[in-house]
Parts: C-alpha cells; structure tokens; sequence
C-alpha cells in the first residue's frame, strides 16, 4: 500500500507540474490570468506530494519491504538500520526520486516565500522550474520508477554496496543533490528574466541567495565526499580527478563564478548577460553531471550503448534543457544591453578576472572528462587524470589567486592601484618570500610550492578587508567574503602541504614489530578477529607517540562485509593540529606477518577545514543578506550600500 | 562469547575471503629501499590507472592486477630504468589507457589545444575590457 501511495503522489505531483507550466506561461503572456493564479501553489503543492513520495520510499526501506524490487535489489534486513534508511538513495531509482524531491522543493519555496519579483519574470520562472521538472518526472515515472513492485517477494535483498555502509555517505548525497539541483531555481530564474526581459540589480538580489544557499551546499557536498574518499578507499588519497568528482566540481565552478557575477550586477547593473549565462551553464552542468554518474557511461561507454535507455532518456532532456535556454539565450541576450561599464582596476574587474578563470577551468575539466568518453566511443581509450588536470588548471588558478589577493582592497568602479600600493608590495612580497624561502629549505615539486607560497599570501590578503575597520560594525557579507576566502587559503595549504610532505610507509609486522613513520613512533601489538553487525573483521591493534610524546592507540580493521561479499578497509585516523596519521592494515602475509599501510600526511586536515570555512562565509553572506533585505523591505528609503560581494 | 562469535563467522568467512588468494608479488606491498628510487616509483605510480578499478591509479588500490604493476613499476625503477622508461613500457603492453598523463597523439591532440584555445580567449577578453576603457575615456 504504502509504495502505491508514494508512486500515486508522483503521478500527482507530475500533473501539477503540466498545471504549473500551463499557469506560467499563460500569465508571464497576460493571458489567462485564472489559470495563472494556479501557478505558485501547484508549485507548494508539488513540493509536499513528492516529499510524500520520498517518505514513502524512506518508509520501505526502513522496514525492508523486499516486495519492492529496489529494495530487493539494494537493501538487506542485517543491515544497520541508518544504512537501510540511506540506502534508499544508494542507487538509481532513488537517487532520482531524491533529485526530484529536492527539485520540487526548491520550486516550492520560491513559489511560497518569493515576492519581490516582478510577477510577470515569477510566473516565467516558474514555468521553466516546472517545464525542467516534467522531464525529471518522465524519466523517473517512465523508465526508473521506484517503487515497483516484485513478485514473489524474495526471501532477504542483495545488499548494499559495503563502501556506501558509512554515515559519511548517508548524509553526503542529499547534501550534494541540495547544491546540485537548488541550481535548477537560478537556471529558471535566468530564463524567466531572459523571456520578460528583466535583468536588473534587483532581480539580481532575489537570485543571489538562491544561489549562495545551493552552493553552500555544493561547497559541503564536495568537502564530505573528498573526505568520505579519503577514509573509506584506505589509501590516503583525497581527490582523484575522477569523472564522478568532476561532476560535482563542475556545477560547483560555474556556481562559484555565478555567486561572484551576481554581486557585480546587484551592485553595480554590471555583467547582465554574462550573469545570466552563468545561471544558465550552472544548471547545466548539474545535469551533465547526472548524466554521467546515473547513465553508466562512465563505466563503460560500450555497455551504455547496448543498454542505451536511461542514459538517452537524459541525453535527451540534457539537449532539450541546455539547447533551449541557449537556444533562448541566443534570441534574447542581443536586446539586453551590457550594463553599467568599469574601469579594469576596480572590483568589477577583479571580479571578471575571477569570472573568467572560473570559467577556463570549467572548460578544462569538461573536457579532460568528457573527451575520454569521446574517444573510447571510437574504440581509443585514453585516460585523463592528476598530470594532466593539475598543472592545466594551475595555468588560470594561479592568476586567479594572485588577483584574490588584491581584488577585495579595490573599490567598486573605479580604482587606482596607487591607493593599496603598499599593501599590494607588501603582499606579493610575502608570497614571493614564502616561496624562495620554502624552495631552499625543501626539495618539493613546482606546483605544491606555488600552493603553499599563494596559501600564505591568499590568507593574509583574505583579512586586509577587515583593516581600519570597526569589527562589531562590518557587515556581516563582508565577514562571509573574509572567511570563505580566508577557507580558500586554509585548503590550499592543506592540499599543497600534504602534497609536498607527506611520508608513506608499507612494511610487513609480525605482532611486537616496532613501526615507524615520519615522527610518529611505535609498535604493532596484537592482531584479532572482531565482529559487527554484518561483516567481521581483522583488527590490527597498534600504539603510536609523536616525537616520543604520549602513545596512542590506532586500530585499523580489514573488513569482509558477506552481502554483498566485499572487502574493505577501515583505517585509523590520529588527528592532530598539525596534521593526520593514517593507518590501514591488509591482509596476512604467507609468513604470518601484516601488511600495514602508514601515511603521516601533515595538515592534511586543512582541505577539509578549508572547505567548511568557504561554506561558512557562504551562510554568512546569506545571512547577511538576506536580513539586509527585510530590513530594506520594510524601510524601502534606507538603502545600504553594496559594498561587498558575497 | 562475542569474541566467539567473531572466531566462528570468520571460519566461515575464510573460504570466501580465500579466493584466488594468490600471495602477492614482492613488491605490490613493499617499498623500495632507496628513499630516492621509492619516491620516484610511488610519483609514477599515482599517474598509472588501475585496470580492474573504475577511476583509481595503481597507487590507492588493493586491487591484485594493482599490486602485480606496482611491483612491476618497483622492480624495474630498482633496476635502474627511468620512470619515463617504465611508463613508456607499460604503454607498449596495455596501451595508451594504462597512463594518466595523456602523450600528445593523433587521439589526445584535442585535450592540449582547447585549453590553449581558452587560455588565448580568457587573454583576448580582459584584452578587450581594457582597451574599450582606453577607447571610452576616463569616464569608464
């Protein structure tokens, strides 16, 4: 009963969304202003039907209702019950329920809170949230519906995979797919302003929370996921250039080039078109990455083409969705003028600076991850990986980085460097100092050294904003900007140092074995079986000290999950402030010794702080924002200045 | 009694995790004596791709075909070949695929021009910014 309910709200909340359509297009037209009424809550209403949907499907799989075939096919009754809830978007089907859910929600709310708009671009928008919306509804109803059912239920389900049985995991895909699909509001909200023509800078602040919330979520998303990665493969690595990291580091570019182009046009009625172009490559990018994490093509392009379906179906939107908003972006982008113009030396031009360097390294990596698909279509595989993107994206990641340093000191407009010269010399000559000094005490490689040298000078810079000023008085989006690029800094240094320093040992110990890496010191003292709720275990029972301080303990566990069978790792963290001791253990060896993996990855750590503190100042500027806004709202003549991008 | 438990369930989990259990080879777990050499080995070895694995180099996985390669990759870098060496041979035996450092080929060209192309278009477009300053006055 239960999944005929959830599959009922979905066929429901489908027809809403063609109501939806039918009522915007009709009123952003002046006609039909009945059916237009219709529009927001159609939008609300579809919010709760498929949080109904996404209940029901949480519900199944709670209980393992094995008379459905998805949680048949991906759940199992030993398993913990946080994973049986999770599994429910450990796969296809409910991965997709999950986007849509979230999709759905965000059209609710801007249905249900946004007013400042004129209503003409609102119905507009709202009529792409819900045209973008009928494609994910057909694909899902159609051709990946969740809750089908299976006859005769099968005794026990299959399992999920052992790698995805972690609470990083559980908590990491909906906080991915909030970032990743609450870009679908400024993908409608650039092609409701492009079809009513409407770019202006207030336009431009009803987008920009919009599009900090998704991307805070992004920021988060990315940041659990690398250091899911780094946990749970047990080997130390943290970011693989992999396809499906690719998917989300994409929309997280174009987001990131949004939120800073956004800030010129509110501030400034700069950058109209380019602003609106970024909405639109943002969402687009979200897709392109569902394409390709939920087709199969990344496993391998000649299976997706003998079981074509699912992947074509969203091929199919993908052209449908990206062509047409091009398509109306091409008609539409001539009659909006540029807007205001600036001088190269002011924000703005930092800003552009930014913008396209973002851009050029979304390009890259599109291409680096899109071309070997390309090519394995021709039956020439070829791989693209660290080689190739590291030093490629440095090319503009470096300039960019170098003009983050300076951009924030520059006033809007117009701006000589004459004013900041001397905090610019002295900036420059931090990094440049950090740099030769860093090149003559360590023999470490090219790139991790201009990381480390512009971490120091990014950091520094990322304060000066906050010089001269009263502390309790800034407002609070300078604090968000002041952070997140303070956040840049912190993970760049972590990702330079580990890099640069970190030092590996593999040795094979019997128990009693002293062991040893970098400055960490100590023994392996007993190997047992240990057990848990479906897997056991080999435990490698460890005592470690740094630099001869107190010992710790550190047990890493080989783990053979039995459904499915599948061995994995789990290492043991010993986090310190300066940095991580990583500990894995494999398997016995023919003379009864273990294989133990040892990594001393100093301020590793930092990625990840690093990226909790960029997200940080996202919700700050937010914040900011969005409280500057209803105070404005209720005294419209106390207009405050726009000092500060987000 | 849990303990117990833990003994039995791993008896029973012995013949499972004991397939193929072939010993690995000297070196997929071990490294070189040679800090210089060993360091040299593990920089190629994060640039050559794991056959059996979606998306992993040969250096972050447990994989039996990883660890047979990173064996290969220690004990011919211990024999004294340069890694450029060992990865051009490696190439000749599984192909272009094997290398995460795309070569520039008749297949890979794209993959050097378009960030070229980028890089001349990012170039022309802050170019144009300033010159239309120039053109405009000071005005802006």
């Amino acid at each position: 009963m239960i999944p005929e309910i959830g599959l009922a709200a979905l066929w429901l909340a489908a027809a809403l969304a063609v109501l939806q359509l039918l009522g915007g297009v009709l009123g952003a037209r002046r006609e039909g202003m009945e059916l237009a009424a219709v529009a927001r809550p159609a939008a609300v209403l579809q919010a709760l039907l498929c949080t109904v949907a996404f209940l029901c499907l949480l519900y199944v799989f709670a209980v393992t209702d094995l008379s459905v075939k998805l949680v048949a096919d991906n759940s199992h009754s030993m398993k913990p019950w946080i994973f049986k809830v999770s599994g429910a978007w450990g796969n296809h089907e409910g991965s997709m329920l999950l986007w849509i859910t979230v999709m759905a929600m965000a059209g609710g709310l801007i249905a249900f809170v946004e007013r400042r708009l004129p209503e003409r671009t609102m119905l507009a928008t709202l009529s792409a949230q819900a045209f973008v919306g009928l494609g994910f509804y057909a694909f899902l109803l159609l051709s990946s519906n969740p809750f089908q059912r299976l006859s005769p239920a099968p005794p026990e389900g299959n399992g999920l995979n052992p790698l995805l049985q972690d609470i990083g995991l559980a908590f990491h895909p909906p906080t991915l797919y909030v970032g990743y699909v609450g870009l679908s509001v400024a993908f409608s909200f650039a092609v409701g302003a492009l079809l009513t023509r409407s770019v202006t800078p207030d336009f431009a602040r009803v987008m920009r929370p919009w599009v900090l919330a998704a991307w805070i979520f992004l920021t988060l998303g990315i940041t659990a996921g690398s250091y899911w990665a780094y946990y749970e493969l047990g080997w130390g690595g943290w970011w693989f250039w992999d396809p499906v990291e690719n998917a989300s580091l994409m929309p997280w570019l174009a987001a990131t080039a949004l939120l800073h182009s956004v800030s010129v046009l509110a501030a400034r009625d700069a950058l109209r078109t380019w602003t609106i172009m970024l909405g639109v490559v943002a969402f687009s990018m979200s897709m392109i990455g569902t394409f390709l994490v939920r087709s199969g093509i990344l496993t391998s392009v000649h299976a997706f083409a003998v079981d074509p379906e699912r992947g074509s179906f969203i091929l199919a939107l993908l052209v449908l969705y990206i062509g047409g908003a091009l398509v109306i972006f091409a008609l539409r982008a001539a009659t909006i003028a540029e807007g205001e113009r600036f001088a190269v030396t002011s924000r703005e031009g930092a800003l552009v600076v930014n913008n396209i360097a973002l851009s050029a390294i979304l390009g890259i990596v599109l291409v680096g991850t899109l071309y070997p698909l390309l090519t394995e279509a021709f039956d020439i595989r070829v791989s693209v990986g660290p080689p190739y993107f590291n030093p490629v994206s440095a090319i503009f990641l470096v300039p960019m980085l170098l003009v983050l340093m300076v951009g924030p000191l520059l006033r809007w407009r117009e701006d000589g460097f004459a004013r900041i010269r001397w905090q610019v010399i002295a900036l420059f000559a931090v990094t440049l100092g950090v740099l030769l000094g860093v090149w003559l005490v360590a023999d470490i490689h090219l790139l991790p050294l201009i990381g480390l040298a512009l971490a120091v000078g990014v950091g520094i810079a990322s304060l000066l904003p906050l010089a001269g000023r009263s502390l309790r008085r800034t407002p609070l989006a300078t604090w968000g900007m002041v952070v997140a690029h303070f956040g840049v800094a912190v993970a760049l240094f972590g990702m330079a140092s580990d890099s640069a320093f970190q030092q590996e040992r593999l040795v094979a110990a019997s128990v009693g074995d002293a062991v040893e890496v970098g400055p960490w010191q100590g023994r392996l003292d007993t190997v047992y079986p240990v057990a848990g709720p479906n897997w056991t275990a080999i435990q490698a029972n460890l005592h470690l000290a740094y630099e001869g301080g107190a010992e710790r303990r550190a047990a890493p566990q080989s783990r053979n999950f039995w459904a499915p069978v599948m061995e994995t790792s789990e290492v043991a963290l010993l986090t310190r402030w300066n940095g991580q001791l990583y500990v894995a253990v494999g398997n016995q060896a023919q003379d009864g010794r273990w294989q133990l993996r040892l990594w001393w990855k100093p301020f590793v750590t930092f990625i990840w702080y690093g990226g909790v503190l960029i997200a940080l100042g996202g919700a700050l500027s937010l914040v900011g924002r969005v409280t500057t806004d209803l105070r404005r709202r209720r005294r419209p003549e106390d207009d405050v200045d726009e000092a500060y991008p987000a | 009694m849990r303990r117990l438990v833990a003994l039995l369930l791993l008896a029973l989990a012995g013949p499972l995790a004991a397939q193929g259990n072939v010993p690995p080879a000297p070196y997929a777990y071990t490294q070189l004596a040679d800090p210089a050499q060993e360091a040299a080995a593990r920089e190629l070895m994060h640039t050559l791709r794991c056959l059996q694995c979606q998306s992993q180099s040969i250096a972050d996985s447990d994989a039996p075909i990883a660890g047979d390669m990173r064996h290969q990759v220690r004990a011919r870098i211990a024999a004294g070949e340069s890694p450029d060496e060992v990865r051009d041979w490696l190439i000749s035996r599984y192909g272009d695929y094997i290398s995460y450092e795309p070569q520039v080929s008749a297949s890979t060209w794209p993959l050097f021009v378009v960030p070229a192309i980028i890089l001349v278009l990012a170039v022309l477009l802050l170019l144009a910014r300033v010159g239309r300053r120039r053109a405009s006055g000071e005005g802006g």
